[in-house]
């Protein structure tokens, strides 16, 4: 016992290394669960109240291009409008709607941190609980899907951004409506990947590439991308194609996160009728 | 000594701010990244305690993480870097002993020792967080290749520093 005591101490300094890279590798690999802690977190309050500071001062340098976004936007939120038709029917109809309820509810938020360049890449934005985010919505703008909130503390929100090794997004070729899988490969930030696409669907580059809405995070049809190259790799039976991306990551401000009345309920049914046993 | 303990914890607050506001957000042809917070363990001085080096090395990867979303990767590149860095030196140098409380600078070193050491830390440490942040060897070389490219712009930067640092003391 005497001996080890001091053998520790003759290569404390070793043993220290040691130490804190046992505690080092604890927090990588405990934040590699779904759950990331709370310590280690630009979520969290200290962190997510400094980038908030710095993202006001950065956004005054965004401000042109938001604004130009912003009258795209109305423009053709007004061409939807009721007032944008000409009326040919003399006839007045009026009825209660209840054909539609309201499915999906957007709130806006700013991004406060954002990255491109590592493996995984992470978004913060400036809303949370306080605004009704929850875990598990999906984050868009109009340009394209951005990602999917992964944490969320009362003020502020961390969303996994799309660069990021776990995210798959199911989407679809716009025209004809064959789904298959939307992933990151490293490095090109611009590009993104679609698998899964049965070769014999006939594709061109161009085509623009929707969600499909089959998950219940994003709403069907927000806009991804232009398909830019497609192969069968080799080894493989199913179609890649590279999509380009519409929304560049490295210039994010302003996102909406995507709220769904009816998700929860979907992922109830749709989880009792995978797991349950069947008989007849 | 106390002047000492508080010009470090200037540098130490400074190099945070860069790193974490400016050097975050740049990127060189799309994923190669300077870390020039290292500079905080280089120049640290020759007879620290090497305990307190691990540390100094642990808190200042842990505050890098805390602000840039990567958990523990930061910490253990700069803990192992700091473990390196009695053996590093020891290595490289010809003269055994320094000056008590001299720190690694253009004003007690000639430059081509002081880039020596700075490239061989600041590659050990990108190394290990390069790997740290892919997790596999599987694209083993483009890894190295990365991190390679990394630490010469670090290196670049840290070089930058070291002249900074020396000049005050030349005008004396």
């Amino acid at each position: 016992m005497r001996n080890l005591l001091n053998f520790i101490v003759k290569h404390q300094f070793f043993f220290i290394f040691l130490g804190l890279q046992v505690i080092a590798f604890t927090i990588l690999f405990q934040n590699n669960y779904y759950h990331r802690s709370f310590f280690v977190n630009s979520a969290n309050h200290l962190t997510g109240g400094l980038y908030s500071k710095y993202a006001d001062v950065s956004d005054y340098f965004h401000l042109k291009d938001i604004n130009q976004q912003l009258v795209e936007e109305n423009k053709t939120l007004i061409q939807q409008t009721p007032y944008s038709y000409l009326k040919t029917d003399q006839q007045v109809f009026q009825h209660e709607d209840t054909i539609y309820k309201r499915q999906y509810e957007y709130v806006n938020a700013r991004v406060i941190n954002n990255s491109v360049n590592r493996r995984n890449n992470y978004i913060t934005l400036d809303k949370g609980q306080t605004y009704g985010i929850e875990q598990d919505m999906g984050v868009i703008t109009p340009k394209g899907v951005i990602g999917i909130v992964k944490d969320v503390s009362e003020n502020f929100s961390s969303v996994l951004s799309l660069l990021h090794r776990d995210v798959r997004i199911s989407a679809k070729i716009k025209k004809n409506e064959h789904i298959g899988t939307i992933l990151w490969d490293m490095p090109d930030y611009r590009k993104v990947t679609m698998q899964d696409i049965p070769p014999h669907v006939e594709v061109l580059a161009g085509d623009t590439i929707i969600t499909s809405g089959y998950s219940n995070i994003f709403p069907e049809g927000i806009l991804i991308g232009t398909v830019e190259d497609y192969q069968v790799r080799s080894g493989e039976s199913f179609l890649t194609l590279e999509v380009e991306l519409f929304e560049d990551f490295n210039n994010l401000t302003h996102v909406y996160v995507v709220k769904n009345f009816y998700g929860k309920e979907q992922d109830l049914l749709e989880f009792h009728s995978r797991t349950e046993p069947v008989y007849w | 000594m106390q002047t000492l303990v508080i010009n470090y914890i200037g540098r130490f607050l400074i190099l945070v701010i860069i790193q974490i506001f400016v050097l975050n957000n740049i990127q060189i042809s799309g994923y190669i990244n300077p870390f020039l917070y290292v500079f905080f363990i280089l120049i640290l001085p020759f007879d620290t305690p090497k305990n307190l080096l691990l540390v100094l090395a642990f808190v200042l990867g842990l505050t890098i993480d805390m602000f840039s979303d990567t958990p523990g990767m930061h910490t253990s590149a700069t803990v192992f870097m700091a473990f390196m860095r009695p053996g590093v030196i020891r290595a490289i140098s010809i003269k055994k002993d320094f000056e008590s409380k001299s720190f690694p600078g253009l004003h007690n070193m000639d430059a081509s020792w002081i880039a020596t050491y700075s490239f061989i830390m600041i590659f050990l440490h990108h190394t290990v967080l390069f790997f740290l942040e892919i997790f596999s060897l599987n694209d083993f070389f483009s890894t190295i290749w990365r991190s390679l490219l990394s630490s010469l712009i670090t290196l670049v930067l840290v070089f930058i520093s070291f002249l900074l640092e020396s000049k005050p003391k030349s005008r004396r």
